[in-house]
Parts: structure tokens; C-alpha cells; sequence
């Protein structure tokens, strides 16, 4: 409030400005990841409604102002800060689920392709070759 | 083909694997050889190949779990009836195999067995750090209370399981360093296992899989795990039911 006293109001409105390209940007940047398939829907949507978010806020004037109120926190930011560290740890939260399904997947096609190979091996054994093609091309790399 | 098979995991082992296969071949001929070549950078799965053994080439190196579970599903999908995991380094005699599976068949009611190596009364047990006999001692003691069956040695991995083993671990098998979860996942699936004394040798060659680095970091990643295990479901097993796996699954 102190801040907000010392500073004129056109230098508050190009600030919100500011705030406002800032989420627009976040937000295209993710809708274009999507659009060049960097980055799929399902991962992108939590960084959307960041974007979305930030947008929300600086361009409802007092919004921030009043909500952090209802809950009771009277400094506003110190609210902002709260929200963004939670959504942080929600978001590595979900990329450690991920991560960990995503190697338990990596797992089992790194057997099953091991227990094929072994099985095409075998088939070109048995029909007099020595072995298989792909066997010889993998260990080469 | 034999309906036994013997498992032997192996990351850059080209000096001990050959000696081990031949071994396995002269003291255990009832069992097929199959050997788990775990991403080596060095001649293993060549050598294994030309000692005759099965070889499954894993892609990169998936860790000594990862590369377990292939081998149980191995054993699964060819009907194999009893799978014992023997280490390509020469640490577990193959001679004591039969002394594993006489006990297996002696108990029909068991699943799996265990070679202990702090079981026998007069043999010395096995030189290792002391940091890392204090870890098995507090894996034992932790696995004794939660089974309520006295559990001796958690980390041997010299393992001999009959077909409902198998099948359990060929759909869930612990990671990374998988021999005390194991316990705790038979132990789950109300599975039942006993220990026999084993003599096992210092390593041919190669390095542990577990350095004293790393050892604080599998303690209490394997507590974490154990404690976890604690809570979850334990399927009923009925006499008749095939297995308890696919409940779970």
C-alpha cells in the first residue's frame, strides 16, 4: 500500500500492461509448443491454467487484493506466493508420477524386446545362420 | 529341455561367467542355463553364448531387478517349475544347488529357498564390511519381526523358487536392489519361504553392485519400501486358487 501511494497511476496501468503480455505470452508459448507437438495437451494443460491465471489476476484489478482478504491474508503478494508454491509442488509432483510410470513402461519394453531378441535368435540358429541381423546391428552401435 | 532353469544375472562378468556356466552344467545338469547379460560393455553374453548358455542381451543396463524379472518371465512363459538365481561371479556353488532343492521338495509347502550364509554354526559366514553387516542384521531383524519368521540372510540372492515364485515374480518384481523387498513381496502374497545354509565364495572378479557409497541411500530406500509394503492389501489364498497375483495385478 505504501508502494502503491508513491507510484502515479499511469505507471500502475502500464505495469498491469506489462503483467498482462507477460501471461499472454506464457499462454502462446504454450499453445505453441502444442501446435509443433513439443509438448502434449495433457502436460501442457496445468501450464495453460498458470498462464491463464496470472492473466486473470492482473487484469481484474483488486481481485488479488480481495481474495487474498477473504482468506484472511491481508498482504496480498504473501497470498500470490503461497498459490505459486503449491502449484509448483503439485506440478513436480505430477512429473515425478510420470516419471516413474514412464520408467516402469521403459522397463517392460527393455525386457520384452530382450526376451524377442533372444527368441529371433533362436529361429536364426535353428535356420543355419549365425545371427540375427538386428543382433549384429545393436552391438555395433 | 530341463523344467528347471537356473538364472544368472551378469554385468561385465567375461572373466567368471564361462567358469560359472561350466560349473552350473557339471553340478546341476538337471537345469537349463539362462544368463541375464545386463547392458555389459564387455564380452559376457558372447562368452555366455559360447558356454552354452540362453542368453537374454538387455538393451541398456536396467539394474539387477529389472533384469531379474526378465529372467522369472522367461521361466514363466516356457514352464519352467523351479528357477534358482545363481550370480555370474562365482560367489554362489553351484554344488549346493540340490541341497535348495532337496529342502524345496522335502517341504511342499514351501515356495521358496534361501541359501543363508550366516546359518551354519561352524562356517564363517562371509567377510564383508561391517558397515554392510550392520545393514543385514537390521534387514533381518526388521524382515523376522514383519514375517514372523526368522530371516538369517535378506541379500543373499541365492534363491531357488517353485512355479507360483516364479509366477509372482515374473509379474512384480522389486527394483533395483531387489532381495529384501522380494522377501517382503512373498511375505505379501502369503507365498512361504525357509533359509538353508550355503558357504558362499569371495567374488572371481568384477565389482559389487552396491559400493559403500550407495549403501545409506538402499537402506533406507529398502525400509521405505518394506514399510510401505505394510500397507498393502494381502490376498487371501485359497487352496485351489491358482495364484494370488492376478488379483492384485
Amino acid at each position: 500500500m505504501i508502494l502503491s501511494t508513491s507510484l502515479t497511476s499511469a505507471a500502475l496501468v502500464s505495469q498491469r500492461v506489462e503483467v498482462i503480455a507477460v501471461a499472454a505470452g506464457i499462454c502462446a508459448v504454450i499453445l505453441e509448443l502444442i501446435r509443433r507437438k513439443h509438448l502434449m495437451e495433457r502436460y501442457a494443460i496445468l501450464w495453460l491454467f498458470l498462464g491463464f491465471t496470472i492473466l486473470v489476476l492482473a487484469a481484474w484489478k483488486g481481485l488479488l487484493t480481495s481474495l487474498s482478504h477473504a482468506a484472511g491474508i491481508y498482504y496480498p503478494p504473501a497470498a500470490l506466493f503461497a498459490v505459486a508454491f503449491l502449484f509448483v509442488l503439485a506440478l513436480l509432483l505430477h512429473f515425478s508420477i510420470v516419471l516413474s510410470r514412464l520408467s516402469d513402461q521403459n522397463k517392460i519394453l527393455a525386457q520384452r524386446l530382450a526376451l524377442l531378441q533372444q527368441q529371433l535368435d533362436e529361429r536364426h540358429r535353428e535356420d543355419g545362420g549365425n545371427e540375427s541381423p538386428v543382433h549384429q546391428s545393436s552391438r555395433a552401435s | 529341455m530341463n523344467s528347471n532353469l537356473a538364472i544368472v544375472p551378469a554385468h561385465n562378468e567375461e572373466g567368471a561367467i564361462g567358469q560359472t556356466i561350466a560349473a552350473l552344467h557339471r553340478w546341476a545338469p538337471d537345469f537349463d542355463v539362462l544368463v541375464i547379460d545386463d547392458g555389459s560393455t564387455d564380452r559376457t553374453g558372447a562368452v555366455a553364448t559360447a558356454a552354452g548358455a540362453v542368453v537374454l542381451r538387455m538393451p541398456y543396463n536396467l539394474g539387477i531387478g529389472g533384469g531379474m524379472q526378465t529372467g522369472y518371465i522367461y521361466a514363466n512363459e516356457n514352464g519352467y517349475e523351479i528357477a534358482v538365481q545363481v550370480d555370474g561371479d562365482g560367489q554362489h556353488d553351484p554344488r549346493q544347488i540340490k541341497d535348495l532343492l532337496e529342502c524345496l521338495e522335502a517341504h511342499p509347502d514351501l515356495n521358496m529357498v534361501t541359501g543363508s550364509r550366516f546359518l551354519d554354526a561352524n562356517g564363517e559366514g562371509y567377510r564383508s564390511s561391517a558397515a554392510r553387516r550392520v545393514g543385514i542384521r537390521i534387514f533381518a531383524g526388521v524382515l523376522s519381526l514383519v514375517t514372523g519368521q526368522k530371516v538369517t540372510d535378506p541379500t543373499s540372492g541365492f534363491r531357488l523358487t517353485d512355479r507360483r515364485g516364479i509366477e509372482l515374480f515374473a509379474n512384480d518384481y522389486p527394483i533395483d536392489y531387489p532381495e529384501v523387498e522380494a522377501i517382503m513381496l512373498m511375505h505379501t502374497h502369503r507365498l512361504r519361504s525357509r533359509e538353508v545354509p550355503v558357504v558362499m565364495e569371495p567374488r572371481l572378479t568384477g565389482e559389487s553392485a552396491i559400493s559403500s557409497f550407495q549403501s545409506v541411500y538402499y537402506m533406507v530406500k529398502v525400509l521405505l519400501a518394506v514399510f510401505v509394503s505394510l500397507f498393502r492389501k494381502r490376498p487371501v489364498r485359497e487352496a485351489a486358487a491358482p495364484t494370488a497375483i492376478e488379483q492384485v495385478r
